[in-house]
């Protein structure tokens, strides 16, 4: 099997989900070559052809324009198989390839079974085989659902192609998120509060449980779009991705995007009505409560220690 | 100017799911029925746009009859139709057919700028807006978190990972696929639930729209395997409370 790795360049850097596309690509067994519109003096470490074009004229994000120059790498390659990370770039330029390739797209792979691609259903609650009718096939990775066993090397052979033409989508840059002084990243421990919290009243219950703990309080994506809580304490892949000794998820069922921001967190304790969350996926604890009676009666316990 | 914003009716994620007897999808039974959260942007975000320009927008719905229900809603929210795409097997279909379908329909409208979720809460495959755009031939932009319109221009911001977003543009046609948090979307005011009652609602056999063959299929779905070594916690709130701290104690050095 032949594949084409999709491998990404954001501000004048590699991603680093560069290894993931290779790491899938081990797993799947075949043979691979990778496509980058990226800068020639960062490159990520690859034994194999790497298709480059010239981030400078080609742009950053031109999605009418990277489609081209991955079309024309596609025609020479003649690829099984072509290759995303399930992200922002990705997910906008994959059904593009995959509807000039006649491709069937298979979406935020989480694992391979047999040769077979799984996904996720229903916010993780589900998983589904999928099995593309088409001769080829156009894949997106979950983000950290692959990873390399060993330290990558190699310096991939590179062969520039001819930059792009000037799209239908201008982009005009990049808006840098507001930290506020707030680096959920350092914190020990922190509280987080979903959808479950009910209201906008009951964060300060969630904010009184993270001050007993010593740690800082965070939120869920609903609980930040609803601005009941500030961006700048949102966890998640839109947010930031944290890792204390203790995490405390308060009525957060568990998205994807969210499991992503915290899963790397010591010790997960969840507090949830529903056993069968996907939050208790990456909980150490799951208590099963209604948070607006145990929070408050957690938060008086540990105060009185 | 034509406004058209694609809708889906998606089960509550919060139900107990079970998986039907094919094997391959889940079970309809028992389900509490909604608006896939990420249409609820694009339908406000369309009706914003209608009611600063004047134009006409229309909605679509690709289901059985338990669809408009959920169209319903669209319409208080002041989409000014509906089209019912009338198919009860819509939920087996990929992402390919049901873009198909909505292109079908759309190609000879001549809708200025086309709404649509960044994807769906059950499939989450991400692929339908981008799939019309390109079969129409137009412009899309994905996972819009902003969004201005002037003089036949879209200046939108994408939302990338990490809190970081991306000014970008172009000219209509073009589609764009919204993310949570765009706007605020509106609840439905008893008048205009009212109103939208007369509302025309067109229903179109899906044979009429879909005239492609699947490029995918579903071979299973299924429960993720339990991890395992989580510990369930249930009981009076006082006592689970005693056995957490136990087991903060025990298990990290936060209680230190």
């Amino acid at each position: 099997m032949k594949i084409i790795l999709v491998a990404e360049q954001r501000d004048g850097k590699v991603l680093g989900s560069a290894y993931e596309l290779m790491a899938f690509a081990q797993a799947l067994g075949g043979e691979s070559a990778m496509f980058l519109v990226g800068d020639e003096s960062v490159l990520p470490k690859f034994s194999g052809k790497l298709y480059l074009a010239d981030v400078k004229s080609a742009g950053e994000f031109n999605p009418d324009g990277h489609k081209k120059l991955l079309l024309e790498v596609i025609a020479r390659e003649q690829p099984d198989m072509v290759v995303f990370s399930h992200s922002s770039y990705g997910w906008d330029l994959a059904p593009r390839i995959a509807f000039s390739m006649n491709a069937a797209q298979v979406s935020e792979v989480v694992e391979v079974v047999d040769g077979a691609l799984v996904v996720p259903v229903c916010n993780g609650k589900l998983r589904r085989q999928v099995a593309a009718k088409s001769a080829k096939t156009v894949v997106t990775l979950q983000a950290g659902a692959f990873s390399l066993a060993d330290e990558p090397t190699g310096s991939p052979t590179v062969e520039k192609i001819e930059a792009a033409d000037e799209g239908r989508v201008s982009f005009a840059g990049y808006e840098q998120a507001e930290t506020g002084g707030v680096d959920l990243t350092k914190a020990q421990v922190i509280v987080s509060a979903g959808r479950g919290i009910g209201k906008p009243e009951n964060v300060a219950m969630i904010e009184n449980l993270a001050k007993a703990l010593k740690g800082e309080y965070g939120a869920s994506r609903p609980v930040v779009d609803s601005e009941w809580v500030e961006h700048n304490r949102q966890v998640g892949t839109t947010g930031q991705t944290v890792s204390p000794k203790l995490y405390v998820a308060c009525g957060i069922s568990g998205a994807i995007q969210h499991l992503a921001g915290m899963k790397k967190s010591e010790f997960v304790v969840a507090i949830n009505t529903d056993k069968d969350a996907p939050i208790g996926e990456v909980a150490d604890v799951l208590v099963v409560a209604d948070l607006k009676q145990f929070v408050p009666m957690l938060t008086e316990k540990l105060q009185a220690l | 100017m034509n406004l058209l914003v694609c809708i889906k009716q998606v089960p509550d994620m919060e139900s107990k799911f079970k998986i039907d007897a094919a094997g391959t999808w889940y079970d309809n039974a028992d389900l509490a029925w909604r608006m896939n959260e990420y249409d609820e942007y694009a339908v406000e975000q369309a009706v914003q746009l209608k009611e600063k320009t004047g134009a006409d927008l229309t909605v679509l719905c690709i289901g059985s009859d338990r669809v408009k229900e959920t169209m319903k809603k669209a319409l208080a929210m002041g989409c000014d139709r509906g089209v019912h795409v009338a198919d009860d097997a819509s939920s087996r279909k990929d992402s390919f057919s049901i873009a198909s379908i909505i292109a079908e329909f759309a190609k000879s409208k001549s809708f200025d700028v086309i709404f649509t979720g960044m994807q769906s809460q059950d499939r989450g495959s991400g692929q339908v807006g981008v799939l019309v755009a390109e079969m129409l031939d137009i412009p899309s932009i994905t996972t819009i978190v902003d969004f201005a319109f002037d003089g036949g221009k879209i200046a939108a911001k994408r939302e990338l990972e990490g809190g970081v977003k991306a000014s970008v543009g172009c000219t209509t046609p073009a589609l764009v696929t919204c993310q949570l948090g765009l706007n605020t979307p509106r609840y439905p005011t008893l008048p205009n639930i009212m109103k939208a009652k007369k509302k025309e609602l067109l229903s179109v056999p899906v044979a009429d729209l879909c005239k492609v063959e699947a490029v995918s299929e579903t071979s299973t779905l299924y429960f993720p395997e339990k991890k395992g070594g989580g510990l369930i916690l249930e009981g009076d709130v006082g006592e689970l409370a005693d056995k957490l701290i136990k087991i903060l104690k025990e298990k990290t050095a936060v209680l230190a």
